[in-house]
């Protein structure tokens, strides 16, 4: 009686404490609703499966629970019928959530032509940025570079490389509504670019460059978290990105240096390429 | 990933020919009584059966290895270094060592116990030359230069033929004790079945070779990038 | 296997053995020490995973300790928490799952269920355990090694887990890798001897369709270690290369803390392609004999026969062949090709239908049975439970862009603790419950089972079915504390402090358990042969427990599947496999006592 009964409680607790959680994602402020959506069909059709299965059990449990006088056992070794409208129920609850699962995963990694270019680059334990400068394209770069000096290895050779603008271990800033690609780049170990509020993600590669895109949507500051192990200081490998109006963020522009200064370019922005 | 996804459906498709024998669409319930065994595993001696879940391990870890190596030559960095010419003369040796193998199966077989014994002999004899040639080739490969950590694509040859190698290895091993079983036996049929054990693993490991040294000397190189069209 | 006359055994294989072909032990080092009987090296397996367990275990408490109060306990510093969370987690999913269950349970169980009098390789079997026993010393050695046990986390990434950033990256590293490549030789010889039995050591009558789902599990189980633990075997060569000799397989070129290493072109995404083609079947290699127990404790002790059974092994061999093509699972946010996300994404979601179809089954086999809670069975339905949320939330991380946001948070942790940590770990404690009368002649302590079993299974549930809402929020996992970020509201600390006082608590219920497993073998009631009515072979021999050779005189021959509870118009709830027709007692069902 009381295996049944827990199992009842189970069931039911699980719903009320989903329900009641205060524990919940954080308000989203990019353009990946869709992502949010399908999380949220996922919930529905697991919980409603998580609630039958558990309470067809706790009532099994309940009733055919051993008594003195037991009514018949059904032998039953198969049941055909049932099994494969089960299969076919399930299949449909599967391509319910992978149609939009996959349909979202079109659209993630289909980057728009005309989003900007940003690169984060990750050493242990910091975050740095570069922007590519009036001419709209970011240099060459390679691990033999780097050095005191030039930090990130942009490549000395690569004119496109000089006026890019450097962002170190300050904040990100990114103007409200306009696509962004950000393109992923790692010093040393693995690492990932975490905005818990953007909801997209991505490691950072040693030898390798990755990318996600996506559409910031409401202004504000938001902490960057590191989401891939990457040594002692993991936990410590913060930032912030500061999603701003247009004219703010032109503003934060004009006030980032250029990686050669001694190129003698005029002060870029972004809308003049 | 190709090679080793291929092995595996390569060993699917053996599963699945084993599996459509054994009834497994019969309702069990139905029939009490004595059923016999069909299909003709369950009469194969266990040894041998053991050694073909064996060599399924062996070829999936090569395949792996290869795959490995399939991935790693897409790199930027890649430079295969030169082929030692002696790789030739060991590949006629690890196969002379497999017709050796093949030869002494025959003559127990026959009951020709000398003749076997011969062959099994010169199959060591062969195999252990196989491991020296191996060795003079490392030489070789780092005399002129090549050392294992100057680029993957040594790195890899030192490792995928040192993995190979160690297989050899056990290989010779088994090949003496068994040697030494058959010069005490007084009937040489009972020993047939340790002889074509021998046999199969060192058939298996020659061709193991002769697809790592396809692979190493760049000949699967056409087939890799036709996969690699495949996957990207 | 000198030792055994090879063609001998091999001829007679699915027939008679005679007894004095088994190398039987002559004194107390051969019967307790390097014995060849499979069921001792089960023991011995299953001991010595059961002693793993109870320090993976202490970790996290120690772990668990660090979250819940932060800077409380000084010697838990970043560096220690890496080092007791990798350990904890290769420790528990390497060490101690995979060895109990196959190591273990199917030492034990695949002979006896199949009516073999022993494995086919008793030396391989025998050595295949001294090995697991070396890697588990070398992995324990690597606590007193210079530098400590290496914290690069269970999954082992390059470049990361060989650089100075990462504690034990002197030789702590070095002894893991050498650890998993000496079990990894171990486990094969063993591995060969589970399969072969299978194929080769089945008694006369039994068919592949009569096994019980115990060995069908175990089985595949073996077949899937078999083939995918060699590419572990593969990445920890290689890594060992590039750690020891300088290689650059996984090492691209980069600058560590502000020095340029040597190394160069490497990829460490396919350090992870290795990795988790390995890792995922691994899962499963832990999930199917569980599935397998699982099915046979509900059966027995829901006095009824299991439902669909042929959809079970058919559900058995699709999930053990589809777990080799969705392991890039573990990868959609790792940088890998973004194409893959729809294959993976598309062959992860099709294995949850067999896998479903798997728990429709048991609780239909519920379903109008004369259902005894027994602790085992209590133990299978906790199981149903936690594989079923665990299962549930797989389908959010396999399902490709619900994984983005998801992906190294709290939620993956409470994820895969559910599925494949407390699920196959309830089915073990289960498992023993159930067969502890056969392996010692006497019964566990009931009311400390059932103590045992409830605050298990409710302590583990409350531990992390609330973790993953921590990882909706937004805390990633590996963090050593979560500190402060604006997202993470006071309450998820409070939650971070009663995840550990629960924890505390099941962990010290284990303590019940194994008092109760030692405190029984000497003054537990006596069991007789068959204490659950049972209808497989291993409740059928004629001693308990079983010596050396395990049927006496003569194997027994099966007559029927392992399923035949309470058959219509016969007298018995339950007939033995071994059991002839003409012996089944026809007539009104018999007054069937309690099962104990």
């Amino acid at each position: 009686m009381h295996v049944a009964l827990a199992l009842f409680v189970i069931a039911i607790g699980s719903v009320v404490f989903h329900l009641l959680s205060p524990w919940w994602w954080t308000p989203i402020a990019s353009n990946w609703t869709y992502i949010d959506h399908t999380i949220t069909i996922t919930f529905w059709i697991t919980g409603l499966v998580f609630l039958a299965v558990v309470l067809f059990m706790a009532w099994c449990v309940w009733r055919y629970r051993h008594r003195p006088r037991q009514g018949d056992v059904l032998y039953e070794p198969e049941n055909k019928r049932l099994e494969w409208w089960l299969t076919a129920i399930t299949a449909i609850g599967v391509a319910a959530m992978l149609a939009p699962g996959l349909y979202v995963w079109s659209q993630f990694i289909t980057v728009p032509p005309d989003a900007d270019e940003v690169e984060i680059v990750a050493q242990q334990w910091q975050w740095s940025y570069r922007l590519p400068g009036p001419d709209g394209r970011l240099g060459a770069t390679a691990i033999r570079h780097v050095s005191d000096d030039n930090p990130l290895g942009l490549d000395p050779q690569d004119p496109r490389g000089a006026d890019d603008l450097m962002v170190q271990g300050g904040e990100l800033h990114l103007p409200v509504g306009r696509p962004v690609k950000a393109v992923l780049r790692s010093l040393d170990v693995l690492h990932d670019f975490y905005v818990p509020e953007f909801r997209a993600k991505m490691d950072l590669i040693p030898g390798m460059v990755t990318y996600f895109w996506l559409t910031p949507t409401r202004t504000g500051t938001f902490e960057v978290l590191c989401a891939e192990m990457c040594g002692v200081g993991h936990a410590f490998m913060r930032g912030f990105v500061v999603v701003a109006e247009e004219s703010d963020y032109r503003a934060w522009l004009e006030q980032q240096q250029p990686a050669r200064p001694a190129a003698q370019l005029r002060v870029p922005t972004m809308t003049e390429r | 990933m190709t090679a080793a996804v291929a092995f595996l459906v390569l060993l699917a498709g053996l599963a699945g020919w084993w599996l459509s024998g054994q009834r497994l669409m019969s309702r069990p319930w139905l029939a009490a009584g004595v059923v016999e065994e069909t299909g003709s595993l369950a009469r194969m001696p266990a040894a041998k059966v053991g050694l073909g879940v064996f060599l399924a391990v062996v070829g999936i870890l090569f395949s792996l290895a290869l795959s490995a190596y399939a991935m790693r030559m897409q790199l930027a960095d890649w430079s295969a270094p030169p082929l030692p010419t002696i790789l030739w003369a060991n590949t006629l040796l690890i196969l002379l060592a497999s017709g050796g193998l093949v030869w002494a199966g025959r003559c127990v077989q026959h009951r020709q116990k000398e003749r076997a014994l011969d062959g099994l002999l010169a199959a060591f004899g062969l195999g252990a030359a196989f491991l020296g040639g191996q060795l003079i080739a490392w030489d070789e490969l780092a005399a002129s230069g090549y050392r294992l950590a100057d680029n993957a694509a040594n790195s890899f040859f030192y490792m995928l033929t040192g993995l190979h190698g160690v297989h050899i290895l056990g290989g010779l091993v088994a090949l003496v004790a068994v040697t030494a079983r058959l010069w005490h036996s007084a009937d040489a049929t009972a020993m047939r079945l340790p002889v074509e054990l021998c046999g199969l693993y060192w058939h298996f490991l020659a061709l193991v070779w002769l697809v790592l040294f396809a692979v190493i000397a760049g000949w699967a190189g056409d087939v890799l990038a036709v996969c690699r069209q495949l996957l990207s | 296997m000198a030792d055994i006359p090879l063609d001998r055994v091999a001829e007679t294989a699915t027939t008679e053995v005679e007894d004095l072909a088994l190398r039987h032990p002559h004194g107390w080092v051969t019967r307790y020490v390097f014995s060849q009987d499979a069921k001792t090296i089960a023991i011995q397996y299953t001991a010595t995973a059961l002693a793993v367990g109870f320090v993976a275990l202490f970790l996290s408490w120690l772990m668990r300790l660090q979250l819940g109060f932060p800077g409380t306990f000084a010697f838990i510093d970043a560096a220690a928490y890496y080092q007791i969370i990798t350990m904890h987690g290769m420790m528990m999913i390497v060490y101690v799952l995979t060895a109990v269950l196959l190591g273990g349970f199917g030492n034990y169980l695949i002979p006896l269920m199949v009516g073999a009098r022993d494995m086919v390789f008793p030396f391989a079997n025998m050595l295949s355990y001294w090995f697991y026993l070396l890697a588990v010393i070398i992995l324990l050695a690597s606590f007193f090694a210079p530098g400590g046990p290496t914290g690069a986390g269970w999954t082992l990434y390059p470049p990361q887990a060989i650089l100075s950033g990462t504690p034990g990256q002197e030789s702590g590293i070095i002894l893991m890798l050498v650890s998993l490549i000496v079990f990894i030789a171990g486990f094969t010889m063993g591995g060969l001897n589970y399969v072969v039995t299978v194929l080769q050591g089945r008694t006369r009558g039994m068919t592949l369709m009569r096994m019980p789902l115990t060995v069908w599990g175990i089985f595949t189980a073996s077949v899937m270690a078999l083939l995918a633990f060699p590419a572990l075997f593969v990445a920890c060569v290689m890594l060992l290369f590039d750690k020891l000799l300088g290689t650059s397989f996984f090492m691209p070129s980069l600058v560590e803390l502000g020095s340029r290493l040597e190394y160069g072109g490497g990829s460490p995404i396919l350090f992870q392609h290795l990795f988790w083609f390995f890792g995922h079947p691994e899962v499963y290699i832990v999930a199917l004999p569980a599935f397998g127990i699982v099915s046979d404790l509900i059966a027995t002790h829901a006095r009824r026969n299991i439902f669909g059974y042929r959809m079970m092994v058919w559900a058995i061999l699709a999930i053990g062949a589809l777990s080799f093509i969705v392991w890039a699972h573990h990868m959609y946010v790792s940088g890998m090709n973004p194409w893959f996300g729809f294959f993976f994404a598309t062959t992860t979601l099709i294995i949850a239908v067999p896998t479903a179809i798997k728990v429709y089954n048991w609780i239909l086999t519920l379903w109008r049975g004369d259902i005894h809670l027994t602790v085992p069975m209590l133990f299978a339905l906790g199981f149903i439970v936690t594989f079923v949320n665990g299962g549930l939330s797989g389908l959010f991380l396999g399902n490709v862009v619900v994984d983005v946001p998801l992906s190294d948070t709290m939620f993956v942790v409470a994820h895969f603790h559910m599925v494949m940590g407390i699920a196959p770990v309830l089915v073990i404690f289960g498992a023993i419950y159930h067969w502890y009368p056969k392996v010692t002649g006497r019964m566990m302590n009931d009311a400390l089972g059932k103590l045992h079993f409830w605050v298990t299974f409710v302590g583990t549930y409350a531990i992390f079915f609330p973790m993953h809402y921590l990882g909706l929020l937004g805390v990633p996992r590996r963090y050593h504390e979560m500190g402060e970020a604006s997202f993470f509201p006071p309450s998820a600390q409070m939650l971070n402090a009663y995840i550990t006082i629960v924890a505390l608590v099941v962990g010290a219920a284990q303590l019940v358990f194994l008092f109760n497993l030692l405190w029984s073998i000497r003054h537990g009631r006596e069991a007789g042969g068959n204490p659950w009515r049972a209808t497989s072979l291993e409740w059928q021999t004629p001693q308990t427990p079983p010596p050396h050779g395990n049927w006496g005189k003569e194997r027994p021959t099966v007559y029927r599947w392992a399923y035949d509870y309470n058959v219509p118009g016969v007298a018995q709830d339950f007939i033995p496999q071994n059991m002839p027709p003409e012996a089944v007692a026809l007539g009104p069902r018999l007054a069937t006592g309690g099962v104990p």
